[in-house]
């Protein structure tokens, strides 16, 4: 394998892509923009809400779309000029199951390493070696439409990384699974990452995935890269721990920003519906005035709670929109156990 | 070009497997053609009395070129559902991310579909004889009917590709079966012998590459068959093929573009 003495796996700059609106409507621009890169052998995580551009973006730097303006580059490959050698080195697991249903999961492990060249001897024995990784020799010569939601998309995992690829894409990889079903993809991914000698692009709109499996992130919204780090860059660039206090109904928001805002030790306060949100240093000293400069004003609390910073934090921080009012189906509490 | 020719190999095999694991498609696939064979044959038996039937005295061995050609039409006509059902899926994406040729990508599945094709010929045909149909053209005749047949395959099939691609809806594949398929049928002279049919449907036929392999495959079957005008309509049939298929293969950027 020729690597370029950049160590950067995916590059992609100024991406720009829109796609004509629907009949009379102005075009929609997916892409505004999009700059990032992923150094080698890491997780880079795009996490956003649906319709941010991360599929758009998958797409081009995996050649099936092409970018409007910008360029990007895979394994120090241009995109634009050999996509063909791009699609040697790369692995791609659409938003969509990528197996077919009338298929034994063997089968389509074997038919996508011969079609990437493989041998039918060498393909046999990879696909043979990812039956047993993913727990899934079992089931090895069963139809994929008899599969269930986990087994089918831990193959359409498989199947990206039957050619052994140099970047492997998921796109939103456990969308659409159980809880359980979820915890056991985040295994396998994980273990995965540590066993492949590849870089993983990564989307997801949750929170906790990208927390739990990405190196880097990029958080992207509305065509925008708004802020990318590692997840506790992100989380430490917030500056300490998130306080909530959610008022009793009939309570005067506006007054209880008023008394907030001047509480010491507490900055960046904001209103979320009926809750304030504000960031001190340690919350639990702050939580303390935080309640007493309330009861002097006469406003009355339904609840008050601390949290450790998280990603919804950094979301909410960079986008202005908390990340479950944007359409992911994330609860604010499963945030507090980073 | 070796590595698309094993891609294409591939990828033709995909399919017949799916083929073969739904038995209920292969009994329809099966039955059909014994259907149309001998509804049509009793329904049209007597045309043969008209004066100025110019296709011999017997209907069904009129027909049965008719018939071949009939189900190789609406079969490939059909012949881009599979793909429909792989861009629905992202089975499509993901073989366009591989360095999977494009036209080994549209050839397999026209592959595929001339294999339905030559399943159902031989159907037709074994129905035909135990039916009392006898044709003189023996074993160079019926490779001759199965080559015109396969050629008519995959212009359709490569035009439903084409089609499927850029529509990437089902509904448009039923448009072309029944806006195009059906009177590409009649304006032939698959079931009727077009000298008795109006001066224009005659013209029309004669621009109509179902009428050529309709022609071709008749034609092979006498006993003296005139082998310049079969030659003529199977090399118009074959350029007809290479024009669908580079069609189909450039349907692929218009839905690379759309995604």
């Amino acid at each position: 394998m020729a690597q370029p003495s950049s160590s950067l796996a995916i590059e992609a700059s100024e991406l720009r892509k829109s796609y004509p609106g629907a009949r009379g409507n102005p075009r929609i621009q997916a892409l505004d923009s999009v700059s990032f890169a992923a150094p080698a052998g890491t997780i880079f995580g795009l996490l956003g809400p649906n319709g941010a551009g991360k599929s758009t973006s998958v797409k081009i730097l995996s050649t099936l779309s092409r970018p409007d303006s910008g360029g990007a580059t895979i394994a120090g490959i241009d995109v634009l000029r050999h996509p063909d050698r791009v699609r040697k080195n790369i692995g791609f697991v659409a938003q969509k199951a990528v197996a077919d249903p009338m298929d034994t999961g063997r089968e389509n492990l074997v038919l996508a390493g011969r079609l990437q060249g493989m041998t039918a001897r060498s393909a046999k024995a990879r696909a043979a070696d990812l039956l047993g990784r993913f727990a899934l020799a079992d089931a090895a010569d069963r139809l994929v439409k008899t599969y269930s939601g986990g087994m089918a998309r831990k193959l359409d995992v498989a199947i990206g990384l039957m050619n052994h690829p140099q970047v492997l894409f998921l796109d939103e990889p456990t969308t659409g699974l159980d809880p359980e079903a979820r915890a056991g993809m985040w295994a396998e991914l994980e273990t995965m990452s540590r066993a492949e000698q590849m870089t993983v692009l990564l989307t997801t709109h949750y929170l906790e995935e990208a927390d739990r499996l990405a190196n880097n992130l990029a958080i992207v919204d509305h065509g925008r890269i708004v802020v990318t780090g590692t997840p506790d860059e992100l989380k430490n660039g917030l500056h300490g721990d998130a306080v909530f206090v959610e008022l009793a109904p009939d309570t005067d928001l506006q007054a209880a920003l008023g008394v907030l805002s001047r509480v010491d030790g507490l900055a960046e306060v904001i209103v979320d519906g009926r809750t304030l949100r504000g960031r001190a240093a340690v919350g639990a000293t702050a939580l303390p005035r935080v309640l007493g400069a309330l009861d002097d004003a006469s406003l009355r609390v339904a609840s008050a709670t601390v949290a450790r910073p998280s990603l919804d934090d950094v979301y909410l921080k960079h986008t202005g929109h908390a990340f479950a009012v944007a359409g992911a189906p994330t609860a604010v509490e499963s945030e507090s156990a980073s | 070009m070796i590595t698309a020719l094993n891609q294409t190999g591939l990828l033709t095999g995909r399919q017949l497997r799916a083929f073969l694991r739904m038995p209920s498609y292969l009994v329809i696939n099966l039955i059909q053609p014994i259907i149309w064979l001998l509804l049509f044959g009793a329904l049209f038996k007597s045309v043969v009395d008209i004066p100025g039937f110019s296709g011999g005295s017997n209907y069904l061995e009129f027909l049965t070129p008719g018939i071949v050609m009939m189900m190789a039409l609406f079969g490939s006509a059909w012949a881009g559902t599979s793909y429909i059902q792989d861009m629905d899926r992202g089975v499509m994406d993901r073989f366009l991310t591989s360095p999977t040729s494009r036209g080994g990508l549209i050839v397999a599945n026209m592959l595929y579909q001339a294999v339905l094709t030559v399943i159902q010929t031989l159907v037709v045909l074994g129905v035909a004889w135990l039916a009392g149909a006898r044709f003189g053209g023996g074993i160079v005749g019926l490779l001759v009917l199965l080559l015109s047949a396969m050629l008519l395959t995959f212009v359709f099939a490569g035009l439903s590709n084409a089609i499927a691609l850029l529509a990437r809806q089902q509904t448009a594949l039923i448009a072309i079966s029944q806006v195009l398929a059906f009177p590409l049928m009649f304006l032939s002279s698959a079931i009727m012998d077009t000298k008795l049919s109006p001066k224009w449907v005659q013209d029309v036929a004669l621009y109509n590459p179902f009428e050529w392999s309709v022609i071709a495959g008749r034609d092979a079957l006498q006993s003296s068959p005139d082998w310049a005008t079969i030659w003529a309509h199977l090399g118009l049939l074959a350029a007809l093929v290479v024009v669908m298929t580079w069609l189909a293969t450039r349907a692929f950027r218009a839905y690379q573009r759309s995604v």
